[in-house]
């Protein structure tokens, strides 16, 4: 492993210095053709293959300071398409009023290359949202409850059950049209205003979304307070509704726990993980805290099991350094930023 | 198929539920590990203060500083002064680093009572560093070994580059459990297997422990995990659950890593004890002066805090 001349070295582009980090490893083979739902590798008892939600577009940027222009989003986007990454959440159909930074999201849903065999869901909050992301050619989309009252009332200004009401009439009208529906369940491990949350609760709204015809349920430690003990608690219960094929992890990092929760999840046969290039969205509820879990620090530990996600993670770093130089800050990611400063060794 | 299947779930389920240790020991190693890795030189007195503070928290193994020549670490020049300088708490170990005899018996003679002593599992590594072979530099230990014996004095080996070394790439799991088990047939009392580039992962841990516990007692084994790579805390749960309950970690996550310049290095003593709170482990360390100790730190190295619980500003 030769070193490289420092002042060879700021001449080589992003990606020739990527290619000289030794850990980074080789791109993970494609998944296999039809990874059988909980198929579990011989030697680990671990999933072989975990899919990938990408978050950055929506739940990173939302959450973002600084408001992206319309053309970099669409940039970010299309170069996140070309990772391997198998879904990516676009954007969100929700009032500009009430989100400004996906005020865009028309532009953004027509704006974006469409690669065969990625999903490209968005964020409805209601059938106004729905019809108008359909107009827009989105093919899947999202629904947001919670396992918190008092978050539920602070955040969407109605009741749990009237927002299942609302989702009610999205998933209806996506079954009509045969648009596949995600529901979100946040405050899954702890919420700001209630504090400790009851599994038990966690798993009577994942299973009214679930039986609203929600395909898949991504179950948000929304403050990031979760650990492997309160994970496996409410996976445990949440398991007793819904067949963990049908279940997510969407774990925040703000108390560095996130990739400790989603292994303890992985453990325990979850499949499908989400996270955000970069790291990227803080967490609204504690300033300056971090809040995604980043995508390449996610990928580096699966990589490392020897599962499959079928992402190429240099390619991921480099959206991730493209949004972060567009942003004007430094990654949230701990593999991108050991990638960076690896210097050469004399 | 039906016995295989149900087999594997029931090591999988093993796996997930842990089977936890009901207790760990956490080895805090910011005042020694933490300072020498941090660009600004401490005071005296202000690394005094900060092991006062870390013995009021309920840690009991407090790694003090390192009887090596200034000349290779000026951070630990004041070794002496520290030593003779900082409260010892009954009950809190206070282990010194001791490279060889002359550092041995000057630790002694300052009053220290536990040393440490460093291996690793890469020649590369040993040549560059201390400019010998593996074989050699525990050779040198050998009077160390035999002086500590003769004085009661318990030894505790550290291995380095044990999932990674920043020369050779990749290092094998059997070499790092031979290292171990010489250093453990010398006579230290626990091995303490240090991830030095933070470039493991909970698969890479999971096939090193595996070779290590075939030579060395788990309840002898400790892991020095280092967050460069953001999987320190989920290389920890590997560990715990194959039944190591020795941690060692670094207050506000001081000590970044020197060979990925702005690189973050040993993990956070606070993110850690939040993990094992979570999971209902017993450490004895109180998390709130803790925190309030790294930010004493952080204050007096004019730097933020590495730790993720700190910067969240957590309302337990």
């Amino acid at each position: 492993m030769g070193t490289v001349p420092s002042a060879l070295k700021h001449c080589l582009s992003y990606q020739h210095l990527l290619k000289e980090q030794l850990w980074i490893g080789e791109p993970a083979a494609p998944p296999p053709a039809a990874p059988h739902p909980g198929q579990v590798s011989q030697a680990s008892g671990l999933p072989e293959y975990i899919k990938i939600v990408e978050v950055g577009p929506r739940d990173g940027l939302q959450n973002e300071k600084v408001i992206v222009p319309t053309d970099i989003k669409i940039e970010l986007i299309n170069r996140l398409s070309k990772t391997g990454l198998p879904a990516i959440e676009v954007t969100s159909f929700v009032s500009s009023k009430w989100v400004p930074q996906m005020a865009d999201h028309k532009e953004v849903m027509r704006g974006i290359e469409r690669h065969p065999g990625v999903q490209y869901p968005v964020l409805t909050p209601n059938l106004q949202g729905f019809h108008s992301a359909i107009a827009a050619g989105a093919t899947e989309v999202s629904v947001f409850g919670a396992a918190s009252e008092s978050f539920s009332k602070m955040n969407i200004n109605c009741s749990i059950e009237e927002s299942i009401e609302k989702f009610e009439e999205v998933a209806k009208s996506a079954r009509n049209m045969n648009i596949p529906v995600r529901g979100y369940v946040s405050c899954a491990l702890g919420c700001p205003y209630e504090g400790n949350i009851v599994p038990a609760k966690v798993a009577e709204v994942s299973k009214r979304l679930y039986s609203m015809g929600c395909y898949e349920i991504s179950l948000g430690d929304t403050i990031g307070v979760g650990t492997p003990g309160s994970m496996k608690s409410m996976l445990e219960a949440v398991m007793k509704e819904i067949p963990l094929s049908a279940l997510a992890v969407h774990c925040h990092d703000t108390y560095g726990q996130a990739l400790a929760n989603i292994l303890t999840a992985i453990q325990m046969g979850v499949t499908v993980v989400d996270s955000s290039v970069a790291g990227l969205g803080g967490c609204p509820y504690a300033k300056g805290a971090t809040g995604n879990v980043a995508t390449e620090d996610v990928i580096y530990m699966l990589n490392g099991l020897g599962i499959n996600t079928g992402v190429n993670l240099y390619k991921v770093m480099e959206a991730g350094n493209f949004i972060c130089t567009a942003l004007n800050k430094k990654t949230n990611s701990k593999v991108a930023q050991a990638s960076f400063s690896a210097g050469a060794i004399n | 198929a039906g016995l295989t299947l149900s087999l594997r779930a029931q090591v999988s389920a093993a796996a997930a539920s842990g089977a936890l240790p009901k207790r760990v020991k956490v080895v805090e190693v910011g005042p020694r590990d933490g300072l020498q890795n941090e660009k600004s030189v401490v005071p005296t007195p202000v690394k005094i203060s900060l092991i006062n503070m870390l013995s009021e928290t309920g840690l009991q193994v407090i790694e003090a500083t390192s009887f090596v020549s200034p000349k290779w670490v000026p951070q630990m020049a004041d070794h002496t002064e520290v030593m003779r300088g900082i409260n010892k708490l009954p009950g809190i170990s206070y282990p010194v680093l001791t490279p060889n005899l002359k550092g041995f018996q000057a630790a002694v003679a300052a009053g220290a009572k536990e040393v440490s002593i460093f291996g690793a599992a890469s020649e590369l590594f040993t040549k560059k560093n201390i400019n010998c072979s593996i074989e050699e530099s525990l050779e040198r230990f050998d009077e160390v070994m035999t002086a500590a014996r003769a004085a009661s004095i318990p030894v505790r080996g550290y291995v380095s580059c044990v999932l990674g070394c920043p020369y050779e790439g990749k290092i094998s799991a059997a070499k790092v459990a031979e290292v171990s088990k010489k250093m453990y047939s010398m006579g230290c009392y626990e091995i303490s297997l240090g991830d030095t580039i933070g470039v493991g992962t909970p698969g890479s841990m999971k096939e090193m422990l595996t070779a290590v516990m075939k030579e060395v007692p788990v309840g002898a084994l400790a892991v020095h995990c280092h967050d460069t790579y953001g999987q320190a805390l989920a290389n920890i749960l590997v560990a715990l659950q194959m039944g190591v309950s020795v941690v060692d970690a670094s207050v506000a996550g001081l000590g970044g890593c020197p060979y990925a310049q702005g690189a973050s290095g040993n993990v956070a003593t606070e993110d850690l004890v939040y993990m094992l709170n979570g999971l209902g482990i017993h450490t004895g360390v109180d998390l709130q002066k803790l925190m309030d100790t790294g930010t004493f730190i952080c204050n007096a190295l004019n730097r933020r805090t590495n730790s993720k619980v700190s910067q969240a500003c957590c309302r337990l």
